[in-house]
């Protein structure tokens, strides 16, 4: 049956999207609406001495919203709670809200938007995180004695690696609806994280709320926890106006005021023996976390975490830290801090491999994890690592030993939050047999591209031999589903999955219509946050990619030929959706390795438009070919991020090979090669 | 506010508009027809892509005024299931936003080259921007929609 899970169910709202019926925030018909817009900061650190309006502006007939009218305390709520949602007296980057502005013409709006004029008198600002005072998060990691195992060490080999902050660049625009009626504001918008909004607009406003997920485009982490301000932006615009408020971002906004991926500098200082072993690696990590803390501490010990990525090594010290700088917040993007560590990483290995004179393949078959080994934080794995599965299928698939020039490289990644994270999130899923027979889940899991309405479907129609048609996915709204955690980190066919078969279980017994399920931490399973060991996920999946080029060398232009991603990330509920998955992260890993890098002048993102911030196009990309191993073991591990993190070091070591160079810094951009040195 | 004649998937239209009001807008506002979707406004992502007597065009750079008299066709009045079957399929639509447009380019590039290579393919589809698939399910799909 085709909607048993190992098989590609078409996916479910597939018909509406490509007939164009599906409907997206801005896509809703709306009624006596005003459009709401955002004055923002033009500088990146200043106290804000006058706000002017134009003399000509009629100001009754515009909703104007500042700090001072807020209801509630003026803070998003997340980690650190340091943001405010409108900047009152004193702004710390480029493009933060100052004040908004709505009116039911959205051309003067705008205008209006464009005739606030900010006196400032200006503070030094930093864009350099090495001379950054505040560190937002620090991690460390140590593992058996690095300094002994330094002063022995045959070899040691050094190296500095750094990515560029990374825009998600999703089609679909922030976007939020807004309506206050009847004491209750009501938000609809493009979003990961219902229930982050919602505990977002729980600290601001006195009233109550609820919050809709419509059909989203795309999220990649850059709507895991944005939506929260915009959608706080827009409840205040629609309680102050009593009509409803409509706000979608510009491509230009989006892409100047967004979050976007942590730039890093990752230095590694490594002993090894004359084979290439390991001894020990000492890593130190810095993220520029950006104005505010945002995700940045979660990111810090993800990336801090996978930073000695798929090798084992007995002796370890890994210092991490995410610092304040007044460049606008990065934050949550796909892969939340591995891509650049696993960068680092899987470039360094082909460093000591050169300077070893050991290939590539040798010196990872030689140091990969194996079962029984512990990792950084002392996590003993207890699955199986097929690693060298993976690498011998990937060597097989790319025709490795006969071509010349071709880069390998590996990753991991662990599926859900990290440490104890999902133990604190105790998600809940429910379902609901109807009165016709049908069943409904209740999940806040959204759908934004991954498949998770068809795959979620697919889990219950298994365990309850129905067909797939009559598995109802409930459109995620707060006043109806339950917490079933954010939809981010990789988490949503393993954890929410497994609730999913266990509710279904549950309506399987007779008399049974409704059925919940609550998440229990694995037995045995230990982190302790304060020192950072112990188990640091439930489990991993694995990736060995390489890919295959060739370099025009009078236009530096790099042209991939080939590029093979093998992986385990365990049972594959629906290949045709799972390997979309990764055909799509790797596609945006060739975009980070070759061009993408959100550059900045003074704090001010300077490439804000889809014609100078350019992404891989389908004539840029190569065939990209999906090799699942492992795809009918028991249980589903994460794979949504683990693409992101190999094809970048993949690409980087194929240039360097072939160049006779070390690309150490992201993107390799044509000019780059052009001028860079081959001495090698 | 001038009166803009327009056709729009076999339909006659008077739209009153300004003359340097964007076709995207009178499309998506005026008309509901909030298939054709905007991802940049510039002329760059494709996502506004519509045909345009016959050309495929980006909604978001024609103005009002060029439209009048024009014969338009958007992924609503699009007739060929074929197409959008394979997208089905072939699992070409991930998020969905950028498919209306993609399909758009597709059914042009198939009406003018019946067995087009996959080279001719991604040559084609050059101009849509799509950040969720990495392209290669929506190549399979032109390629199972001209079979
Ligand atoms: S919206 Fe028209 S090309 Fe992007
Ligand atoms: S399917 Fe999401 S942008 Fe193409």
């Amino acid at each position: 049956m085709q909607d048993r899970i190992g098989t590609s169910a078409p996916r479910r709202e597939a018909a509406s999207k490509v007939s164009g019926r599906s409907i997206y925030t801005d896509d809703a018909p709306s009624y006596e609406t005003l459009y709401g817009v955002t004055v923002r900061s033009t500088v990146p650190h200043a106290r804000i001495r006058k706000i002017h309006f134009a003399p000509d502006l009629p100001l009754d007939e515009f909703t104007i919203v500042s700090a001072d009218d807020l209801p509630g305390p003026n803070v998003v709520a997340s980690i650190c709670e340091d943001q405010p949602c409108l900047a009152s007296s004193k702004v710390n980057h480029v493009e933060e809200a100052i004040l908004l502005i709505a009116h039911p013409d959205r051309y003067l709006a705008e205008r209006a938007r464009q005739s606030v004029c900010i006196e400032y008198d200006p503070l030094p600002a930093v864009f350099n995180p090495a001379l950054s005072t505040h560190a937002f998060k620090t991690c460390n990691i140590s593992k058996g004695l690095p300094t002994q195992a330094f002063a022995n060490a045959p070899h040691i080999i050094e190296g500095t690696y750094t990515t560029g902050a990374q825009e998600q660049l999703y089609i679909e625009p922030q976007s939020i609806d807004a309506a206050f009626l009847n004491n209750t504001l009501t938000i609809w918008g493009s979003m990961q994280c219902p229930y982050f909004i919602q505990k977002a607009l729980d600290r601001v406003f006195p009233f109550p709320s609820r919050v809709i997920q419509m059909e989203t485009g795309g999220g990649f982490g850059g709507k895991e926890d944005y939506p929260s301000i915009l959608a706080i932006h827009a409840g205040l615009l629609s309680w102050k106006s009593g009509k409803p408020v409509k706000m979608i971002y510009s491509r230009g906004e989006d892409m100047a005021a967004t979050t976007k991926r942590h730039p890093a500098i990752v230095k590694h200082r490594t002993a090894v023996d004359a084979q290439g072993r390991l001894l020990a690696m000492e890593v130190d990590i810095l993220l520029d976390g950006g104005a505010y803390a945002t995700l940045s501490p979660v990111v810090l010990s993800r990336a801090a975490i996978h930073a000695t990525g798929c090798y084992f090594c007995p002796d370890i010290q890994i210092e991490a830290r995410a610092v304040a700088t007044n460049h606008p917040p990065h934050g949550a993007f796909r892969g939340f801090g591995v891509p650049q560590v696993n960068f680092a990483l899987e470039r360094h290995m082909d460093v000591i491999a050169a300077s070893l004179r050991i290939d590539p393949v040798t010196i990872r078959r030689r140091n990969f994890l194996q079962q029984g080994q512990r990792t950084a934080t002392g996590q003993v794995l207890h699955e199986s690592v097929p690693l060298q599965e993976l690498l011998d299928r990937a060597l097989l698939e790319s025709s490795y030993e006969s071509k010349s020039g071709l880069g390998i490289a590996a990753s991991l990644h662990g599926a859900g939050f990290t440490g104890s994270g999902e133990r604190y999130l105790q998600s809940v899923a429910c379902l609901e047999r109807t009165a016709e027979g049908k069943i409904r889940v209740l999940v806040s899991s959204t759908e934004f591209g991954q498949g998770t309405n068809t795959i979620l479907s697919q889990i219950v129609a298994d365990e309850l031999q129905l067909p797939l048609d009559d598995i109802e996915i409930v459109q995620p709204d707060t006043s109806i589903v339950p917490d079933s955690g954010p939809t981010v980190a990789s988490r949503t066919a393993m954890i929410v999955g497994n609730l999913l078969a266990d509710a279904a279980r549950q309506l399987k017994s007779p008399g049974v219509n409704k059925a919940s399920a609550k998440y229990v931490p694995p037995h045995g399973i230990a982190f302790d946050e304060a020192t950072f060991t112990g188990d640091a996920y439930a489990t991993f999946s694995w990736a060995v990619n390489i890919a295959e080029l060739d370099i025009d060398q009078s236009t530096g232009q790099t042209k991939l030929k080939d590029f093979v991603a093998v992986q385990d990330a365990g049972k594959i509920i629906n290949p045709t959706l799972a390997a979309g998955q990764i055909e799509g992260g790797v596609a945006q890993g060739i975009g980070f390795a070759l061009m993408e890098e959100v550059t900045y002048e003074e704090g001010r993102v300077w490439n804000q438009r889809m014609a100078n911030y350019t992404i891989p196009t389908a004539a840029d990309l190569p065939p990209i070919r999906v090799f699942f191993l492992n795809s009918d073991a028991s249980q589903a591990k994460g794979l949504g991020e683990l693409p992101m993190n190999a094809p970048a070091p993949a690409i980087a070591n194929a240039l360097s090979r072939q160049l006779g160079t070390n690309f150490n810094h992201l993107p390799i951009t044509p000019e780059k090669i052009l001028k860079c040195d081959r001495s090698r | 506010m001038r009166q803009i004649p327009v056709t729009v998937n076999g339909t006659e239209h008077l739209i009153e508009a300004w003359p340097m009001e964007r076709l995207l807008d009178l499309l998506r506002r005026n008309l509901g027809l909030t298939g054709t979707k905007e991802g940049c406004g510039e002329g760059e992502c494709g996502a506004c892509a519509i045909l345009f007597n016959g050309q495929l065009v980006n909604s978001c750079l024609i103005p009002a005024a060029q439209s009048a008299g024009s014969t338009i066709v958007t992924i609503e009045g699009l007739e060929d299931s074929r197409l959008k079957q394979a997208f089905i399929d072939t699992g070409g639509s991930q998020c969905g936003f950028c498919t209306p447009g993609m399909i758009l380019a597709s059914h042009v590039l198939l009406e003018s080259n019946e067995n087009p290579s996959e080279l001719e393919i991604r040559e084609a589809l050059a101009g849509n921007l799509c950040r969720c698939t990495g392209f290669t399910k929506i190549i399979e799909a032109v390629r199972k929609a001209r079979l």
